[in-house]
């Protein structure tokens, strides 16, 4: 072994709602850190070589499916691509605040994404049925784009769990959520127009209820553009609101 | 707390990605009540992972020109070295371009056509082309492997994410009952007619008995066999393969077939996309040679993908691989393409990069080697989704082997299959759910909750110093790389299926770490294993069988495909208290375009020795005796005969 690896101690909340006789508290785990770890690696040893209990979520560990969001050393971050070698000796993992505990460090994001899509009504709302013999409508490739710009949130819920107003209010859409609107709004297939999108936007649920911290733009893995969202979002309801 | 309980449903779908959601939606949309187990939030599944594209021949670019579904069908077949099944890769190709465009009325953000000059990579050369203002915001294309076309539609290199995306707000839209975190543990049948599954809630552990009239399995591959290995995400365990196999009627077919992806991120596996070299991408070796071109001349580094990685291992094991801490591996160079390319035609490339190996591609070149990636063998069904053996159980993408891919899947050819098979599919489950009645008692449901409880009893009990099941794991996914890989042949073969033997009594013995309450991680892993051992057992005895070479099954001792003895599917079962699967084999079915040269990879092969005709006569009831049920419409009613001979050249290529 390299003389210069460090052994990490990784302190990790604990706390299973199924078990009557559990405490929440947290557990030390003593790991040797090795080349390119990432706490994907860490947390699949410890499980594997360690204490075969231990809850968290992993699917793609490519960080593109969304489901490893956990708090590190304090910060919402995926867990996948978090290199040990950008961390301190110590660190803590914590669940995700926000979504319901579902032990350990997963949490139900699922539920509260399916909840934030029928609440913004988040799908194309067509103008005609599809007519599975007709050409593609035609969309400019810039116009795509922008779309798939915002299209590629992974709603790993690390802004919400970031933002003051989610933290405090149930039924804030959170920046994952008015993103999700500015994506349907910008889309010129949604047949929805300026006045229908009046009621969801511009209300406390909807981008006025946003305080603008803007931890969600640091946080989010994406590094989807959050700021020019809830500016654009403004721009648009005040434009409804005024006519 | 309620540990058990039962629900009924018209349709139950085991899997939430693509392939299982766009079924659901068939179901759905026919006032049929539809119930989703999914391991993750639907929007989690593997199918997000999907980066480059999907095939639909529209021909909207000026490289896709005269493109449509008999190119489409040319490449697929080849594509398959003939394993595929002709009339069901037909239908695929003749539907795509509908499920393409139903994408683009979903939300589905697809790059678009940009009129006027572009600028492309073409066999390594910089190219300019003109786009015609009259396609000017049609879909666009991209070049990939295996294809005589640019026929890829994509968005950026998210285009599973973009997908997956729209059709769960379809689902969400449609109210469909998804119960995510949630997984089935066994099918409910009874004298050839499936009833449901008993499902495991992964918040609690606790179980429910879904009685459905019709049941789907859309739950993807197995790559997680192959451990570390893959490309795979870590939930694709092949439960919904090995459940159906636990039946012991139900066969899979062509499980020997095993595609590895010739661009796996080095070492972590994680998937780079041929989009990389369908725009032009290049790959090295250590003297940074482009050794494609060579190689395939034709197609360069756009040959399939089978051709493509036995290239690379090759090189590697020629000692033309460059060296890394972790092993040899060679070089993916795209610092050509230029950093505005790249961030918008390849953007989750860029990212993947960045986090896993820490290098920018416009600057870098990228650490790549072959990966276990795809199945296309699993579930064998009929044409219409309808397994065999089993009235009332379907299946669908990659966990089916409906068989329009044979023994290799073109790239692209994944994503389009989970869409035109969860409509095609799904139009058969709701025609059948309507047509059937769910009639079954509460004392068969009852009989499979209590087998799935003793099981979880049984393992809960054993105590001393047996194995653990990590190990066991490991062990397993060891002997896969190393002996059930690219390249196979007989003894390592043999090898393998002993030693996984050994896995699989060890699995018999595991002892548990973790017994506590609620959904116990340690213990869901154990109640895969077993299942997952038994894959592994039947891939590598239909890989020992096999004495040929076809597609990404390739045996150093059998280098020829051998369209005289082995033009035929492997179908595996696995009957109760056996310790082996049982082999028999069935025509891969109607043939069309006979078997010859793929344009690509080796050109010389072992002749069939008789007519296509005389093949194709006993096609039906040899099928029909493997326990192929009947399809809504007769075998055959899909295939346009010859219609390929209006695009077929002798080269076998145009682009």
């Amino acid at each position: 072994m390299n003389a210069k690896t460090r052994r990490l101690t990784v302190e990790i909340f604990r706390f299973n709602p199924q078990d009557p006789d559990a405490t929440p508290g947290t557990e030390c785990y003593e790991i040797d850190e090795s080349p390119y770890m990432t706490l994907y690696i860490v947390l699949t040893r410890i499980r594997e070589e360690m204490d075969a209990s231990l809850q968290f979520d992993f699917s793609c560990r490519s960080a593109i499916c969304g489901s490893c969001g956990m708090l590190v050393n304090g910060r919402p971050m995926l867990a996948c691509r978090t290199l040990t070698a950008s961390l301190p000796q110590h660190i803590r993992l914590y669940p995700l605040p926000v979504f319901e505990l579902v032990g350990d460090l997963s949490v139900d994001t699922g539920r509260w994404f399916r909840n934030m899509v029928q609440q913004v009504e988040g799908w194309i709302h067509e103008r005609a049925p599809f007519d599975p013999d007709a050409q593609e409508e035609r969309m400019s490739d810039d116009e795509s784009l922008a779309i798939y710009e915002s299209d590629r949130c992974i709603e790993c819920g690390c802004c919400v769990a970031s933002c003051g107003v989610a933290n405090l209010k149930p039924g804030f859409a959170g920046p994952a959520g008015l993103n999700r609107m500015a994506r349907f709004m910008m889309d010129p297939r949604d047949a929805r127009d300026d006045e229908a999108w009046f009621d969801v936007v511009s209300n406390e649920d909807g981008v006025f209820g946003c305080i603008g911290m803007m931890a969600c733009h640091d946080v989010c893995p994406k590094e989807l553009p959050l700021l020019e969202v809830y500016a654009y979002l403004r721009r648009k309801t005040l434009a409804a609101g005024f006519r | 707390m309620k540990s058990r309980s039962l629900h009924t449903t018209d349709v139950l779908v085991i899997g939430g990605g693509l392939a299982g959601e766009r079924c659901a939606m068939e179901a759905a949309a026919e006032g049929l009540e539809v119930t989703i187990l999914s391991l993750v939030p639907p929007r989690r599944s593997h199918s997000c992972a999907a980066q480059g594209g999907m095939q639909a021949a529209l021909g909207n670019c000026v490289k896709g020109e005269g493109d449509n579904p008999d190119w489409h069908f040319l490449d697929t077949v080849r594509g398959s070295d003939w394993g595929a099944d002709q009339e069901v890769a037909r239908m695929f190709v003749d539907e795509a371009p509908r499920a393409v465009r139903e994408l683009a009325h979903f939300g589905v953000p697809w790059t678009r056509v940009r009129p006027g000059n572009n600028d492309y990579f073409v066999k390594g050369e910089p190219v300019v082309i003109r786009e015609a203002e009259e396609n000017a915001g049609l879909l666009m294309h991209r070049d990939f492997g295996g294809t005589a076309k640019w026929r890829t539609c994509y968005a950026s290199a998210g285009t599973g994410h973009a997908i997956l995306y729209a059709i769960d707000s379809e689902v969400i839209r449609l109210g469909i009952d998804v119960w995510d975190r949630c997984e089935a543990l066994a099918l409910i049948h009874e004298n050839g007619r499936c009833w449901g599954a008993i499902a495991r809630s992964l918040r609690t552990g606790e179980l429910t008995a879904v009685l459905a009239n019709a049941t789907v399995i859309a739950t993807g591959g197995y790559g997680r066999i192959y451990g570390k290995y893959t490309t795979n995400a870590t939930i694709n365990y092949g439960s919904g393969a090995a459940i159906a196999f636990e039946t012991g009627v139900v066969p899979l077919g062509n499980m020997e077939a095993v595609q590895f992806h010739p661009t796996g991120l080095w070492p972590s596996g994680i998937l780079v996309t041929e989009g990389c070299r369908g725009d032009g991408g290049h790959l090295l070796n250590r003297e940074l040679e482009r050794f494609m071109v060579q190689r395939e001349p034709e197609k360069q580094e756009l040959a399939s993908r089978d051709v493509v990685s036995r290239h690379m291992m090759d090189q590697i094991q020629n000692g033309n691989g460059a060296e890394s801490g972790y092993g040899p591996h060679l070089w993916l160079d795209l610092r050509h393409l230029g950093a505005e390319h790249l961030h918008q035609k390849l953007r989750e490339v860029v990212d993947i990069c960045r986090d896993f190996a820490g290098i920018d591609p416009a600057q870098s070149m990228i650490p790549v080697r072959p990966t276990q990636h795809y199945s296309m063998g699993g579930i064998r069904v009929n044409k219409d989704g309808q397994a065999y053996g089993m009235a009332g159980l379907f299946a669908a993408g990659e966990a089916a082997c409906w068989d329009m891919h044979g023994f290799n899947r073109l790239g692209g050819n994944s994503l389009a299959e989970t869409i035109v098979a969860g409509r095609l599919v799904g139009r058969s489950v709701a025609a059948f759910a309507r047509r059937e009645k769910l009639d079954t008692g509460t004392a068969l449901a009852r009989r499979f909750l209590d087998a799935c409880e003793a099981d979880i009893a049984a393992w809960l009990a054993r105590t001393g110093d047996g194995p653990r099941i990590y190990a066991i794991q490991s062990r397993m996914a060891e002997i896969m790389i190393n002996k059930v890989g690219i390249f196979r042949n007989g003894p390592d073969l043999e090898q393998a299926v002993s030693e996984l033997q050994d896995c699989l009594h060890d699995c018999g013995h595991a002892v548990l770490h973790s017994k506590g309450p609620g959904m116990n991680p340690e213990l869901s892993d154990a109640l895969r294993l077993q299942g997952m051992i038994r894959l592994a057992i039947t891939i590598a005895s239909g890989a020992l069988a096999r004495t040929e070479s076809r597609g990404a099954h390739f045996r150093r001792d059998f280098p020829l495909r051998d369209d005289r003895h082995w033009l035929k599917r492997t179908l595996a079962r696995w009957p109760a208290d056996t310790t082996s699967p049982r082999l028999s084999y069935e025509p891969v079915g109607l043939i069309d375009l006979p078997p010859g040269h793929r344009g690509y990879g080796k050109a010389e092969w072992i002749e069939l020795g008789k007519s296509l005709e005389e093949y194709n006569q006993s096609v039906g009831t040899l099928q029909d005796a493997e326990g192929r049920l009947a399809s809504e419409e007769p075998q055959g009613s899909r295939m346009s005969w010859g219609a390929w001979k209006s695009v077929a050249t002798t080269t076998g290529t145009s682009k």
